[in-house]
């Protein structure tokens, strides 16, 4: 696994935030755009993407969007 | 004095009984004195129903109501019904971008099909008493409002919301009534899938006139009056159940 597809993968599904502004340590709840229908989404491309099936228990573990990716990761493994 | 929602003696089939509001069905449908033929996949849940019931000659079939197959032969088990309520479903979370055919088919096989097809075999194998009535549970979801990341979901209850009313159309002259009751967020594992923190649920109540979510028996009263004789001239329509949540 790629963090860097991941981040662009995770990027993709903002409207509005700039590409710029995801990286590994990105605090992803912080941003304006952030919303439970993003956190959905997350999940779907998670699942679509990586065929891993988060709860929303599972991703309130992770803060930034590495911890995420290493979250991922590990259930891939 | 004989009680007009009385369900003495009738023979009432829940699916969905293991759980929520279809348990609610079927524990406040037994104390009205209705038999009860619980269906689900999970038995030790449907035990669990089963002792919270009230005297009645009660029955456990267990249906993965999105196979066909098992549908035949849940009908072929049947000798006779005065009524059905169809509670089993499911609520999935795909935002619109991710939704697929494969995750429509998901969700329509068991909120849809399932209970379109029960329903068709047990009116064609004449299971059906005349009268008789059948309820389904469709949810303010798809037929009054919609939720976020719930396309599937919602077109599904839509879909059973031009089902009742064909359906009584078609079941008029057999004695069948149909109806549907469509309610509110009602606490149960459905809804407390982790998806939603307490803060959450205290903004939400916060919505409903009657500043409170809704509780399984909340619904399970409602699909009394449906079942019992004080409905008599009741047939193809939708019950709203939801604190007043739609009218604001
Ligand atoms: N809770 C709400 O806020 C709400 C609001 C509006 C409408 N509704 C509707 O009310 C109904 C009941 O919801 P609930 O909240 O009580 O949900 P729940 O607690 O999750 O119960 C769902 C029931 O459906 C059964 N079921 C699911 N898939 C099945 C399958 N493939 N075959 C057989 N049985 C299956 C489950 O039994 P097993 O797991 O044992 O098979 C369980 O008994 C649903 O149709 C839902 O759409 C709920």
């Amino acid at each position: 696994m790629d963090i860097n597809c991941f981040i662009e993968a995770f990027a993709d599904l903002f409207e509005e935030t700039e590409a710029d502004a995801f990286s590994p340590e990105t605090h992803f709840r912080d941003l304006a755009e952030w919303s439970s229908l993003i956190a959905l989404s997350v999940m779907s491309m998670i699942d679509d993407e990586y065929d891993v099936q988060l709860n929303a228990s599972e991703l309130r573990q992770a803060n930034t969007i590495q911890e995420l990716f290493e979250i991922v990761s590990s259930k891939k493994s | 004095m004989s009680n007009p929602f009385s369900l003495k003696g009738k023979s009432i089939m829940v699916t969905g009984a293991s759980s929520g509001i279809g348990r609610s069905i079927a524990i406040e449908c037994s104390h009205m004195g209705a038999d009860i033929i619980m269906v689900a996949r999970n038995q030790s849940r449907l035990e669990e129903t089963l002792s919270m019931m009230g005297e009645g000659n009660h029955v456990m079939i267990l249906t993965h109501l999105e196979i066909e197959e098992e549908l035949d032969n849940l009908v072929e088990n049947i000798t006779s019904l005065d009524g059905v309520v169809h509670c089993a479903g499911i609520a999935p979370h795909h935002p619109f971008k991710f939704v697929s055919r494969s995750k429509f088919e998901e969700t329509f096989a068991v909120n849809f099909f399932a209970p379109a097809l029960l329903s068709q075999k047990l009116v064609k194998k004449k299971k059906m008493s005349k009268p008789s009535s059948i309820v389904f549970i469709s949810s303010i979801s798809g037929n009054c409002i919609a939720a976020s990341a719930s396309t599937a979901y919602c077109s599904s209850k839509a879909a059973i919301g031009g089902l009742v009313k064909s359906m009584a159309v078609d079941l008029a002259s057999q004695g069948i009534r149909v109806n549907s009751i469509s309610p509110g967020a009602i606490r149960t594992a459905i809804f407390d899938s982790g998806q939603f923190s307490e803060e959450d649920i205290k903004a939400e109540e916060q919505r409903y006139l009657l500043k409170r979510l809704g509780k399984p028996e909340d619904i399970a009263y409602a699909a009394i009056y449906l079942l019992s004789d004080a409905s008599s001239w009741t047939t193809g329509s939708n019950i709203v159940v939801d604190g007043g949540y739609t009218v604001l």
